[in-house]
């Protein structure tokens, strides 16, 4: 799916646990994420602590899509 | 008598399903049914010693310590021979077999060979780093899998000559192997042209690899002006899964309006993938589409927009040829509705 975004023209970025995967698939712009149940969370935190763990990933995503690539990129920070 | 050790997901252990995903490796001396019906293939030439086993969850977001615990374990039983899976199209399990069966031969000089489908990412990832017997994508396969993947484990212990891809049901390597063809190649190609030129079928000598790839798209200049829309494989739906959207092959997505939402909760949304446990998704819904954290992103100002819409399907074992259909759908109103940049989230 995010290839067929890509091909339409509109800058993607992934956000998935298992990279390996999201490389193999074809993403060009990677956020690696917590866990496979709960990518964008960690219930072992409470509510605040998450959501500023959740949108400290998400600004990651953002600052992704903000940065140039030219090929398959892992953005670990 | 070869000796023949077998790594499996917590599941056909008997451990238990998704709940149990998350449990670290193991050895089993007392042989599950798989092991079993995998021992009764080699008809006496061969013996499965020992099983060893991971949960899927715990393998994919633990990969080094699992995998150095898991050929520890191998080592000891000091095998012919290492059979991994069959993992059919289960994503994380066909990682794991295929990251299981090429460390073994990589890091121990064990032979190895894995089962699963064509479309599993494992297959992609470690097709070349050992032999993957071709299966169909779900475990209705298992009776035609354990037969091709026994035939083939007992050919390499063995130490014989390992016939091509098409021969012997394993999916194609991308090594090349010399061989004495009974026609010159001039003959060949002449005869493939003939009945090419006469619409007949023909087999090349040589496919070519197919790299589908994606250049990058140009950054976003100014993401503070920018409409993101979200979309996730997650299989976050409205509450009841109105779309009746499958836990598994997923045969469609969703479309779902957003506006006004700030917070995703279990009374309002929940997961329909099935395949990775949905506790957590179900309590809180924004730990796979991050709703909550894009609206205040949105209301500071630090994104122009977030897109009405959401799109959503189930990932788990959807059919490739699907996905691409559904994306390269709803890619079109996405550009229609003048959305700037996507996040994709997968589970």
């Amino acid at each position: 799916m995010v290839k067929e975004i890509e091909r339409a023209g509109i800058p993607v970025v992934h956000m998935c646990t298992v990279v390996p995967i999201s490389l193999t698939v074809g993403a060009n712009r990677i956020v690696p994420t917590i866990a496979i149940p709960h990518p964008l969370g960690n219930p072992a935190l409470d509510l605040e602590e998450e959501r500023k763990l959740r949108r400290g990933l998400v600004e990651r995503a953002l600052k992704a899509l903000e940065t140039p690539v030219d090929e398959q990129t892992v953005f670990e920070q | 008598m070869i000796k023949v050790v077998h790594y499996i997901n917590q599941f056909y252990a008997g451990i238990g399903g998704e709940d149990k995903a998350d449990i670290g490796p193991a050895k089993m001396d007392a042989l599950p049914p798989i092991s079993t019906a995998l021992n009764a293939q080699f008809k006496g030439e061969a013996e499965v010693v020992a099983t060893v086993y991971c949960g899927d969850s715990y393998f994919a977001e633990n990969t080094d310590s699992a995998l150095e615990t898991i050929l520890g374990y191998i080592k000891e039983e000091n095998p012919d021979l290492v059979v991994t899976g069959p993992a059919f199209n289960a994503g994380r399990y066909g990682v794991a077999a295929g990251n299981v069966a090429a460390a073994v031969t990589e890091q121990l000089g064990i032979k190895s060979v894995s089962g699963m489908y064509i479309e599993n990412p494992g297959a992609d990832m470690y097709k070349s780093k050992t032999y993957i017997v071709s299966t169909k994508n779900s475990a209705a396969g298992m009776k035609d899998a354990m037969p091709a993947i026994g035939k083939l484990a007992l050919k390499i212990a063995k130490g014989e000559e390992i016939g091509s891809a098409e021969e012997e049901g394993y999916i194609p390597r991308g090594v090349r192997v010399p061989l004495w063809e009974k026609e010159r190649g001039a003959k060949r190609a002449v005869d493939m042209l003939v009945k090419k030129l006469n619409g007949e079928e023909f087999v090349t000598e040589f496919p070519m690899p197919e790299f589908d790839r994606v250049a990058p798209n140009p950054a976003v200049k100014d993401i503070t002006k920018a409409k993101i829309a979200l979309v996730t494989s997650g299989g976050i739906v409205p509450k009841g899964n109105p779309d009746h959207i499958e836990s598994s092959s997923a045969s469609h997505y969703g479309k779902y309006d957003i506006e006004g939402i700030t917070d995703l909760t279990a009374d309002t949304f929940q997961t329909a993938h099935g395949g990775y446990d949905p506790v957590y998704a179900n309590a809180d819904a924004d730990r796979v589409l991050p709703v909550d954290i894009l609206r205040q992103l949105e209301k500071e100002g630090k994104i122009g927009s977030l897109h009405r819409y959401y799109y959503s399907t189930v990932g788990n074992g959807t059919a490739v040829a699907n996905a691409k259909k559904f994306a390269e759908t709803y890619a079109k109103e996405l550009v229609a509705d003048g959305v700037d940049a996507v996040i994709l989230t997968s589970t």
